[in-house]
């Protein structure tokens, strides 16, 4: 990898770049759920949509492994994000 | 995969705070350890928590041994050489009620009796603590606030002793799951894991809520039960509050985290024991609408997580440490009730201290399972 590419940004919500994946991954985050606790990458407001498909892909190639064997951390509600207002309207009992 | 080590001094069952508090602890006095974790380090409930570092309580144990771990906390940075995002920015309990309030000034005289800094607040003083707080609308008549209370970011706290622990010999295997606990003689003497048997003269049951089923390998039998709790996070925002806030009445707390988002959970009280880890609406609902009332300021702020861990619930909301009568050398930590977190580091130096003979700062016989057996007295602030 060149070195310009390492600057290069994996996550935009939580500003990671990929020589910071790299090294995480380097010092034995070897799984999606560790870099994020580590990282941060998906716990900003993409909810993970970028920078965990990228994160899996440098990770897979890494550990030699194919992108469909990395586990992908359990998905977390709200699939986007919502104002507290208007949760707070939410009917509980509305079940749709 | 490498193979793990067929004898160790102490095999520790659980790789959450505990675990690795209590792998750092033995380590640093020069006896060898392994950790066993079924999963990654703080995957359990450690890794879920709220952060919370509290020295409030209700009960001389959990004081003390709450306020022991505070004093290891402020020294975690220089000790383990990882910055846990530790922040004493203090706890604000509000008293709804005139049974809360009574409660209250006793548990402050008792604080304060074992030299806890706490100070009492009137109605009309809360918002010095945190302007933002509409305390007319959550009809608060009082609080109290300790400065040196605080939180942290758990995962992080995890790893930090779990990396000192390994860089002093540690073994810690993740993703190693114990299946079965090997007794002797009525003596606890080695662990069988997927990967094989580790030997050793200690077991430690640090499994969090899933400590009842680890006790069962060896035929011990704890009251301990698992209780579902949700909890969420916001956006981040710039920082502006900085105590976390509790009421017991409403049975939420809230915090803001160094990134900036606010996390908190509220504890329904219509839960049932059980392994579930599912969000429910009405978590996220009722969540929504407390911290609506509590912070009006809040409403278009932006939810963006939510997600569930395990309170592992003694009858007396206190821990259970140390020893156990049926079998020798098989040692509990475990039993936290919701705040294990915040007291794992003490909880740490007490177990390493019991294992290697050096006198105890605090005595375990009050957190001995064999409490049970008897009436017992619990801890009542809590957010269950």
């Amino acid at each position: 990898m060149r070195e310009d590419q390492e600057e290069e940004i994996v996550c935009r919500c939580e500003d990671v770049s990929l020589k910071e994946l790299l090294e995480a991954i380097d010092r034995g985050y070897t799984t999606l759920d560790q870099l994020k606790r580590y990282l941060r990458i998906g716990m900003g407001h993409c909810q993970g949509r970028t920078c965990l498909r990228l994160a899996a892909g440098v990770l897979a190639r890494k550990l030699g492994k194919r992108v469909n064997e990395i586990e992908w951390p359990t998905v977390r509600p709200p699939i986007l994000p919502v104002e507290i207002s208007k949760l707070a309207e939410v009917d509980e009992r509305d079940k749709r | 995969m490498n193979v793990i080590k067929d004898r160790v001094e102490v095999a520790i069952i659980g790789g959450g705070i505990s675990g690795v508090a209590l792998a750092y602890e033995l380590s640093k006095r020069g006896v060898e350890v392994a950790v066993f974790e079924k999963n990654f380090l703080g995957s359990g409930s450690t890794g879920r928590c709220g952060g919370g570092i509290r020295q409030q309580f209700s009960t001389e144990e959990n004081i003390r041994l709450a306020m022991e771990s505070v004093k290891i906390f402020e020294r975690m940075k220089e000790e383990l050489g990882w910055d846990i995002e530790y922040y004493q920015g203090g706890y604000l309990i509000l008293a709804h009620t005139e049974e809360e309030v009574k409660q209250f000034e006793k548990n402050v005289r008792l604080q304060r009796s074992l030299g806890l800094d706490v100070q009492w607040l009137e109605r009309d003083e809360i918002n010095d603590i945190v302007p933002e707080l509409d305390v007319e609308g959550i009809g608060a008549i009082a609080a109290t606030y300790c400065p040196t209370d605080g939180h942290a970011y758990p995962p992080k706290a995890v790893w930090a002793y779990a990396d000192k622990a390994r860089e002093l010999g540690a073994h810690i295997y993740e993703f190693t799951e114990v299946k079965g606990i090997i007794v002797e003689n009525g003596r606890a003497s080695g662990v069988i894991t997927e990967r094989g048997e580790t030997r050793s003269r200690f077991v430690v049951n640090a499994a969090g809520a899933w400590s009842p089923i680890v006790a069962e390998m060896a035929g011990v039998k704890l009251p301990n039960k698992p209780y579902r709790h949700e909890i969420m996070i916001t956006e981040p925002l710039s920082h502006f509050l900085d105590p976390m806030v509790i009421s017991f009445h409403d049975n939420v707390y809230f915090r803001q985290t160094m990134r900036g988002g606010i996390i908190g959970g509220w504890g329904d009280p219509e839960e049932k024991p059980g392994f579930n880890f599912a969000s429910s609406l009405k978590f996220i609902t009722t969540m929504a609408r407390l911290l609506r009332k509590y912070i009006p300021a809040l409403k278009p702020v932006r939810v963006l997580r939510q997600w569930a861990g395990l309170y592992d619930v003694t009858p007396d909301a206190k821990p259970i440490l140390g020893p156990v009568k049926e079998v020798e050398g098989f040692l509990q930590m475990n039993g936290y009730s919701g705040h294990g977190f915040m007291v794992a580091p003490m909880c740490a130096v007490l177990l390493a201290q019991y294992i290697t003979g050096e006198p105890l700062s605090i005595p375990l016989e009050p957190f001995s399972v064999e409490r049970f057996e008897k009436e017992v007295r619990g801890e009542v602030s809590v957010v269950g």
